[in-house]
């Protein structure tokens, strides 16, 4: 049984129940009105509208999922930062699971806060912003399988999308427009160069990335996750392309704005960067998104050069994938947490003068790989 | 983008404190820079006219918050010369040995600010940490944890308490470990070295000529430091070196700084085994004489000088307090010229700002 055929028996449960209460209004009252009632249940009996409905409860148990892990992230990163730091991290607050709740306790003090609008912002992009940053963040997730039985499918079959890295990637990589827009509308000093550093900063490490992501597509020979990830039942990707498997991890840093390239928001110089008018949720989601997109890029790794779902048998396939993610979002952390932040010039001339050869080298490897006739 | 000027204050991460960087930039680049100073003027000078000359120790206490003991002594210093007292020897001791410790404490709060302005956490925990050790020995010493008030016109208030020296050779064993760890964490990072080589060039003709003192002078590659070139106190009977980097830059400051918390571990081993018995302070008098009276120390952060006037009475009829950092700021737009936004927190915190000495 797949999430689609899961989903959709519930679905179909549901349905039912709630056209008993249709078709006996239908029997019921006076043929003008009983007709409009017995079509609305024929409609929601409807096969096509029973797969839209499946697929948005797909949705929905993705997010939820999702937010699940992203609350542990949240956690797994204070308690990182405390055993970096020489202190315990979070305890109080839900002391018997390792304050686990300090996130919710936080989420609950940022919802009651009062949300600010700066008088002289542009409202529309000022609310937008978090829309879209949230937004990108999380359907980039919407093509990413935990296992190929745990996805977003539109079929009872359960076959993916087609090009789901592609999507994933081409949706992941919009965040910069988001931040250019809070930095551009929130018409601040500080937030304006947040943004455009955000800008500046995603042409250093976009084409490495995609560079190392064209590598895996060759070595693999599909576009879709789970093309991708059989591809590696021999051996993971990160052994064959180790340089590659690097490269997209400092890039993928980049891309998720953790510390050693946290540029646009760098705390010490620009306050906080492009999130500084923000305040109460949406900077709450701000800050929830960033270990989102954290998420997204283990997810991300996991699936491209970790293997994915594959691991020995008696542990199912998501939990794999999550473990994977999670010890992949833990490096992550680490490197937050240990090392000081570089300088813009000096990430464009890193993305451009190292990474991007190192990038060309690795595709290059893949290639001759994949001549040899060893994948 | 257009130029357009940047107000980096009061209220900002960057300040330590309450003061105001004004940067004009074109894109990331700093085309002009106009330090403001002043928001915590307390007006300490004209305070000082009207207190008697031991009230003012606890004032002078409060000129910096991190390196308290300093100001006082060099209040004290400054008093000792308009009045003409000699201190016991004993006193002298313990004086450098509580300045050199809380010269460690100012110089770990300087590296837990600055890790913290390069955006690395990690050592802004660490070298508060290590802070505290000091900190609790100049407790145990005097009794309060941040403003001492401990040397006496005459000497200082307490004599050590028990143990001290050995809580002190343990917290030095402790700090040189902690010393090595430090040089593991930041010089062999990349990204530490990436973010301090050649940034914020200070020549040494503009470091004399602006009067820069400290180590950020001596980052310059110019050899002076009070201690050695006009000392004070029981400095000439010590052995130590004064430190010096020639390159200029933010990493030469750094490495001044971590090389003298080396050097204070050395002085206060010294300093623990020199010290004599004897009394730990003599009664001054109550009124100073007409006359003038100078004090000049090496503080942590550049060169501190008080210049008291006596009238004969009981209190000073004029107090004038030279600031390092109030000298080493008006170079910052020297510095801070053509690098980028990003290079402005670590150019000014590597001079170490404490606004409390600087507006007074």
């Amino acid at each position: 049984m797949n999430l689609f055929t899961f989903c959709f028996g519930l679905i179909h449960w549901l349905t039912d129940l709630i056209n008993n209460i249709w078709y006996w209004l239908g029997d019921h009252l006076p043929w003008y009105f009983g007709d409009f009632f017995t079509a609305v249940g024929d409609f929601a009996r409807s096969h096509s509208t029973m797969v839209v409905m499946t697929i948005f409860l797909e949705g929905v148990v993705i997010v939820v999922v999702t937010l699940i892990n992203v609350l542990n992230f949240i956690w797994i990163d204070r308690k990182m930062s405390g055993r970096i730091f020489d202190f315990y991290g979070p305890y109080y607050v839900g002391y018997r699971i390792g304050g686990w709740l300090q996130n919710l306790a936080d989420g609950v003090k940022l919802f009651v806060k009062e949300i600010i609008t700066p008088a002289k912002a542009d409202k529309i992009g000022f609310l937008l912003a978090p829309v879209i940053f949230v937004g990108s963040s999380l359907l980039a997730l919407a093509t990413v399988p935990l296992s190929p039985d745990f996805a977003i499918a539109t079929n009872p079959s359960g076959a993916l999308v087609p090009a789901g890295v592609l999507f994933s990637f081409a949706i992941f990589a919009m965040a910069p427009f988001a931040i250019l827009l809070a930095g551009w509308s929130s018409n601040n000093k500080y937030t304006l160069i947040g943004g455009l550093r955000s800008a500046a900063q995603m042409m250093s490490y976009e084409i490495p990335m995609l560079l190392c992501v064209a590598s895996v597509f060759l070595m693999s020979g599909s576009l879709s996750f789970d093309g991708v990830v059989n591809a590696q039942s021999n051996i993971w990707f990160a052994i064959p392309l180790a340089i590659g498997f690097i490269v997209f991890l400092v890039c993928l840093v980049a891309e998720v704005e953790r510390t050693p390239f946290d540029i646009p928001e760098a705390e010490s110089e620009l306050v906080e960067g492009w999130t500084t008018e923000y305040g109460g949720m949406r900077f709450g989601l701000f800050m929830m998104t960033d270990y989102l997109r954290g998420y997204v890029g283990g997810a991300l790794a996991t699936a491209l050069f970790l293997g994915g779902w594959l691991g020995p048998e008696p542990i199912p396939g998501p939990i794999w994938f999550l473990i994977k993610a999670y010890v992949v979002f833990t490096v992550l952390a680490w490197m937050k947490w240990s090392l000081p932040r570089v300088r813009i010039d000096q990430i464009l001339q890193l993305g451009w003068k190292r990474l991007l050869p190192l990038a060309v080298l690795n595709l290059l490897i893949a290639a001759a790989f994949k001549t040899m006739g060893w994948f | 983008m257009a130029e357009m000027w940047i107000s980096m204050g009061p209220q900002h991460p960057m300040t330590h404190g309450l003061w105001n960087l004004r940067i004009k930039v074109d894109g990331e680049t700093i085309t002009d820079s106009e330090p403001e100073l002043g928001y915590l003027h307390r007006g300490i000078e004209k305070l000082c006219e009207n207190r008697t000359y031991t009230q003012i120790i606890p004032i002078a206490d409060r000129l910096c918050y991190g390196s308290s003991i300093t100001w006082s002594h060099l209040y004290c210093l400054a008093v000792e010369d308009l009045m003409g007292i000699q201190v016991p020897e004993r006193a002298e001791y313990i004086r450098v040995l509580a300045i050199e410790m809380q010269r460690i404490a100012s110089h770990l709060m300087w590296l837990a600010a600055y890790s913290v302005d390069l955006g690395m956490y990690a050592g802004l925990v660490y070298g508060m940490r290590d802070r505290e050790v000091f900190i609790d020995l100049l407790m145990n010493m005097s009794g309060s944890r941040l403003t001492y008030n401990f040397p006496r016109i005459g000497g200082v208030a307490h004599d050590l308490p028990q143990n001290f020296e050995r809580d002190a050779l343990r917290a030095c064993d402790y700090m040189e470990k902690r010393l090595k760890e430090y040089e593991d964490i930041y010089d062999h990072s990349s990204v530490f070295m990436m973010r301090n080589q050649d940034i914020g060039v200070l020549k040494m003709e503009d470091a004399i000529n602006l009067g820069v003192t400290g180590p950020a002078l001596r980052g310059s590659g110019v050899k002076y430091d009070l201690r050695k070139d006009m000392p004070y106190s029981i400095y000439p009977e010590l052995d130590f070196e004064p430190r010096w980097h020639r390159d200029c830059d933010c990493y030469a400051r750094y490495r001044v700084r971590m090389d003298e918390m080396w050097e204070s571990c050395k002085i206060i081993r010294e300093a623990l085994k020199k010290i004599p018995k004897g009394k730990h302070r003599i009664l001054a008098p109550r009124t100073a004489p007409e006359g003038t009276g100078i004090g000049r120390v090496e503080d942590p952060r550049g060169e501190g000088m008080i210049y008291v006037v006596g009238d004969g009475s009981d209190r000073p009829y004029r107090l004038k307090i030279r600031s390092p950092i109030f000298i080493s700021v008006s170079a910052a737009p020297k510095i801070l010229l053509g690098y980028k936004v990003a290079d402005v927190v670590a150019i000014m915190g590597s001079l170490d700002m404490c606004i409390g000495e600087t507006d007074r």
